[in-house]
């Protein structure tokens, strides 16, 4: 019965991670068909209906997205740019892909937003400063919790051995 | 309930209360602009043909490395937004005021169709000074657009000495346009 | 006519909270129990009152009478009955008038449950929910007032919002929501009247137990109705944004799951009883900062309600709150200590500890997260944004820590667990997760955490499936019981343990749903024109076959029809919306989702080419195990049910000594 479970636990867990990550990394991949490529006809010229994207378009959406995804859209509560639906934010991801591809770092794609939009920009503050508070305090609670416990543990175990059985 | 009690709870809750009432009293939809200060981002845009039927006998396209020593007036708008509405004859009055001070005026068209601003701008009255076209929005992003009405004063040595996210009136203009020139001559 | 009655009966809610409030300080104080009895029928009195305000209002906004000034907010002739009668609560005055009925209805009925009970207990509770009802009430009357006249009465209105109308799902997140929030009041208002009353024992936690159950379900599912609804509205396949109001609905569900588990330790060990009286007392204080964060327009979000001045009447609400609990807190801090004693380090009731540890900092990171913006601008004068990336990066440890413990506490019984016990208990799960973590890796995993979510996700279903397992051998063998039977019975034995270990493999589905379908994610965009096909992972391709369009009464939409294909073969059709609602600009995408156990796939219509529809752009998804999230949800809500249900008499002595106390409190419980 046991070993029926142990079966079970890995044909649920085990089908997924085979079928869909053969390639190796873990992580999402994006074509976007560039318009200028689809209005000269990259389409047509494969002669084929069907639309597939090269090795090197790969490369660069995954970068593409993946700066994409630490920049806020202006025109949206919260949201992202690569999960913005909005012109602006698709525009954005436009300016982000053609910096990358013309050999600049996410580094200083992330730069040149936040010098035209500030800090607010980035969907996670820069630790640096005062920002350092919203990632140290919450290990420090975490710390101290998990000291607190430990030491309250020891404690009522002690007692709880100290005194008379019933 | 003890006195004492009170106290204490009270003094642990103030610091909590106390970043709320300051919350309230903030917006948080507003970002401050962060370009004011850089030197204005240049661009070669193409103009708008305001009447299809003319001769195009002014240049077709417009670079802002063209007026440096002017102070320039960036107001980037689009038909389907209702402030710009609102906004836009303090800019026109504004165009018509310094225009022999060299101020130049200049309209982005962002995320809209030509039609559309050709026809906006007959309802408001012809067109008070060129419309610049922008696909791709690359300058609206290069001026860290964060939506429309937006207004930047570039002063005349390329500095962006003034952007406005949201509607100008004419005071707020003539302040800016003002401060702009001012500036500049006291570097001249 | 609407206007006058809605108004006067909330006029009349609100005096009579007054008037229940002074009856019961002076009811017992002097000793007059026919006050105290006065106050319980101002109960029962206002939950009528606040029916008849809200039917008031749902007639007006189905008559179109657009002299209330809600319904000339809200109302339009052009929204179909079902989204006109929702649209109760599609904007601020409105819920907080749905609010109100449900605070009513959940004060007259812990009343009247209750009502029987000696001592000053009830009372106490019944005046805290009264002054709870009283500042609603007031903002009813007040700054939210939605039946206020309108002058001269309009034509027509603009209709909800319609990101409201889009979908069947928002009529039903807004009410468990409340619902979920509104019902974590009675509990909180019964530890009051403990600390009030300094009845400081376990009597108010088993009063309440059903109602903490209850509530927590209903937030539980209201947050995974709002997930689900993002996913099939929002267009870009995600479920969760950490948004500010998003986070003030997680919050207290945080700090109630931690209750619920945290005073399990209290009834047997006598211990934790200000952690407790804290953790309830947060839930509450959690939901108001959750309505005053939506209703005050202090922090962005996708959620926000108008802004105005409601925000400082929160403001001023939370303030009492906290102050008032707090100081009631420290002033029965001499009672309330006591004395803990635990058998052993390795038991149920440290996994426990550990439990609400690893909630509270789940808390805190969140709530601070959510209000650093705040913070920081204070202080340093500059906006900075806390998004998903932040929270995703601190909290999701604390996430597989915790599904890490749902496999440890099933497995580790109370008090004591010897080393037979604790191998028969964990090996079979560690061998389960050691094997799962093996296969995830040659497979391909690389990413740490998806890792570490399969592993431990396979570690604590095969924990709690096993308490299943050797209950249903352990009756088979006593009774030689088929199997259906004997669950059936084993769970009815004990509904509160089977409920919540069916609750946890509810967490455990929507956990591996969520790290599968966020770490497989496979993207592809592209500009078809008819009649070409996309290539997508999984062996999925998709012709766009026509764009199309159709006038509705209130909106205009453009659809796209696309047939799929699975290796080759048809396998069905989406239609990826695009809908123009009057008035806005920015068109509401409703995409296509042909979802199924091993992945969903998910379709946008972006763009199209306005000309002659002859190309259109798609955003293509495919997002492996996300049903099993909306599936996990339905299976949490299933374990709640499980665990309301009182306990079947037993009949036999399958059960040992131990088990004796769970008879008394089981029967205790009928009442509520």
């Amino acid at each position: 019965m046991r070993l029926g479970i142990i079966v079970l636990a890995l044909l649920v867990f085990g089908a997924p991670a085979s079928a869909e990550s053969r390639a190796g990394t873990a992580g999402a991949r994006i074509v976007a068909v560039p318009e200028a490529a689809m209005q000269g006809g990259e389409a047509q010229a494969q002669g084929a209906q069907v639309v597939t994207p090269s090795a090197a378009e790969l490369e660069l959406e995954q970068r593409t997205r993946e700066v994409a995804s630490q920049l806020r859209c202006p025109v949206c509560q919260g949201v992202s740019i690569e999960d913005s639906p909005t012109d602006l934010a698709r525009d954005m991801r436009n300016v982000i892909r053609d910096q990358l591809a013309a050999g600049r770092s996410p580094e200083e794609v992330k730069a040149y937003f936040i010098s035209k939009y500030g800090e607010w920009v980035l969907l996670e503050p820069e630790p640096r400063g005062f920002n350092l508070a919203v990632y140290v305090l919450p290990i420090l609670a975490l710390a101290g919790g998990t000291g607190l416990v430990a030491a309250s543990v020891r404690r009522w175990v002690r007692q709880g051995n100290e005194e008379p059985q019933p | 309930m003890k006195l004492r009690s009170v106290l204490i709870a009270t003094a642990v809750a103030l610091p909590l209360l106390a970043l709320f009432l300051r919350g309230l009293g903030m917006d948080p939809r507003y970002i401050p602009p962060a370009i004011p200060g850089q030197p204005a981002p240049p661009f070669e845009l193409e103009r708008m043909a305001y009447d299809p039927e003319a001769e195009p006998s002014e240049p077709t396209s417009v670079r802002l490395d063209d007026y440096l020593g002017h102070v320039v007036v960036v107001n980037f708008w689009a038909s389907w937004c209702i402030p710009c509405r609102q906004e836009h004859p303090a800019l026109v009055a504004a165009a018509e005021r310094y225009r022999d001070q060299g101020v130049v005026f200049f309209g982005i068209l962002y995320q809209d169709q030509v039609r559309n601003a050709r026809r906006w701008l007959a309802e408001m009255g012809g067109e008070a000074y060129p419309t610049l076209l922008d696909p791709g929005s690359r300058t609206a992003i290069d001026y860290g657009l964060t939506g429309v009405p937006e207004t930047v004063i570039i002063d005349r040595d390329g500095i962006v000495s003034y952007k406005r996210n949201g509607v100008v009136t004419l005071d707020l203009l003539v302040r800016e346009i003002e401060a702009a020139l001012a500036r500049s001559e006291e570097a001249a | 006519m609407i206007s006058t009655l809605g108004f006067g009966t909330l006029a009349i809610a609100f005096a009579l909270s007054i008037y229940g409030i002074i009856a019961v300080a002076v009811g017992l104080r002097r000793r007059r129990p026919e006050f105290v009895r006065s106050a319980e029928m101002v109960a029962y009195v206002n939950f009528g009152l606040l029916t008849l305000a809200n039917l008031a209002m749902v007639y007006a906004l189905v008559t179109h009478d657009f002299s209330v000034s809600y319904v000339a907010q809200v109302g339009s002739r052009s929204t179909p009955l079902f989204f006109t009668v929702i649209s109760l609560w599609s904007a601020l005055e409105g819920s907080i008038l749905f609010w109100g009925w449900v605070l009513a209805a959940y004060t007259a009925a812990a009343v009247y449950l209750h009502r029987d009970r000696p001592g000053p207990l009830v009372p106490c509770a019944n005046a805290t929910l009264l002054v709870i009802g009283a500042f609603f009430y007031m903002l009813l009357i007040g700054p939210a007032n939605p039946f206020g006249r309108v002058w001269p009465v309009p034509l027509d209105g603009p209709g909800p919002n319609p990101l409201l109308q889009n979908h069947l799902l928002m009529a039903v997140h807004p009410p468990l929501l409340y619902l979920g929030y509104v019902g974590m009041s009675v509990p909180f208002a019964f530890a009051v009247g403990a600390l009030l009353s300094g009845e400081l024992d376990d009597g108010w936690i088993r009063m309440t137990r059903r109602w903490t159950i209850a509530a927590w379900s209903f937030l539980s599912l209201a947050i995974v109705a709002g997930m689900w609804w993002a996913y099939e509205v929002l267009g870009w396949g995600g479920y969760w944004g950490w948004d500010p109001v998003e986070n003030a609905s997680f919050m207290p569900w945080l700090t109630a799951t931690a209750f619920l588990h945290s005073v399990m330790v209290q009834e047997r060990r006598d211990m934790l009883k200000v952690w407790n009286l804290g953790l309830i007392v947060s839930t509450f204080l959690l939901t108001i900062l959750g309505t005053f964060l939506t209703r005050s327009g202090i922090v962005s979000s996708v959620h926000a309600f108008a802004q105005g001045t409601i925000g400082y009447y929160f403001l001023g609400f939370i303030a009492i709150g906290l102050i008032a609990s707090l100081a009631l807190l420290a002033g029965r801090g001499e009672a309330l200590r006591s004395e803990g004693a635990l058998d052993a380090v390795a038991s149920r009731e440290t996994v426990f500890l550990v439990n609400n540890l690893l909630l509270t900092a789940f808390t805190f990171t969140v709530l601070l997260g959510t209000l650093f913006p705040i913070v920081a601008e204070a202080v340093r004068g500059v906006k900075v944004s806390v998004g998903a990336p932040f929270f995703n990066r601190m909290t999701v440890p604390l996430c597989v820590a915790l599904l890490f413990l749902i496999g440890v506490g099933p497995a580790l019984p109370w008090r004591r667990a010897t080393a037979d016990q604790l191998r028969r208990g964990l090996v079979p799960p560690a061998a389960a997760a050691v094997l799962v973590a093996g296969l995830s890796v040659v497979f391909g995993v690389r990413a740490f955490y998806t890792v570490l979510a399969f592993a431990f996700g396979a570690f604590a279903l095969v924990a709690n499936v096993n308490e299943f397992v050797t209950g249903v051998r352990a009756r088979r063998r006593a009774h030689g019981e088929g199997v259906l039977t004997a669950l059936a019975r084993l769970v009815r034995s004990n509904p509160r343990r089977y409920g919540g270990y069916t609750a946890h493999l509810g967490v455990i589905a929507m956990a591996i749903g969520i790290a599968a379908s966020s770490t497989f994610k496979e993207e592809r965009q592209a500009t078809l024109r008819v009649g070409e096909r996309l290539a997508v992972p999984g062996g999925f391709e998709l012709r766009f076959d026509e764009l199309w369009a159709a006038e509705e009464p209130r909106r205009f939409v453009v659809g796209a029809d696309v047939t799929v294909f699975r290796e080759g073969r048809e396998a069905g059709q989406l239609a990826p919306r695009l809908n123009y609602y009057r008035g806005t600009d920015q068109p509401l995408t409703t995409p296509a989702v042909r979802s199924r156990p091993k992945q969903d796939l998910y379709v946008t219509l972006m763009a199209f080419d306005e000309r002659d529809g002859s190309s259109a752009t798609f955003l293509v998804l495919v997002e492996p195990l996300v049903i099993w999230i909306w599936i996990g949800g339905g299976i949490i809500g299933l374990g709640a049910v499980i665990a309301l249900l009182p306990r079947r008499r037993r009949r036999d002595a399958t059960l040992g000594p131990a088990s004796a106390r769970f008879a008394t409190s089981g029967a205790g419980e009928v009442a509520g």
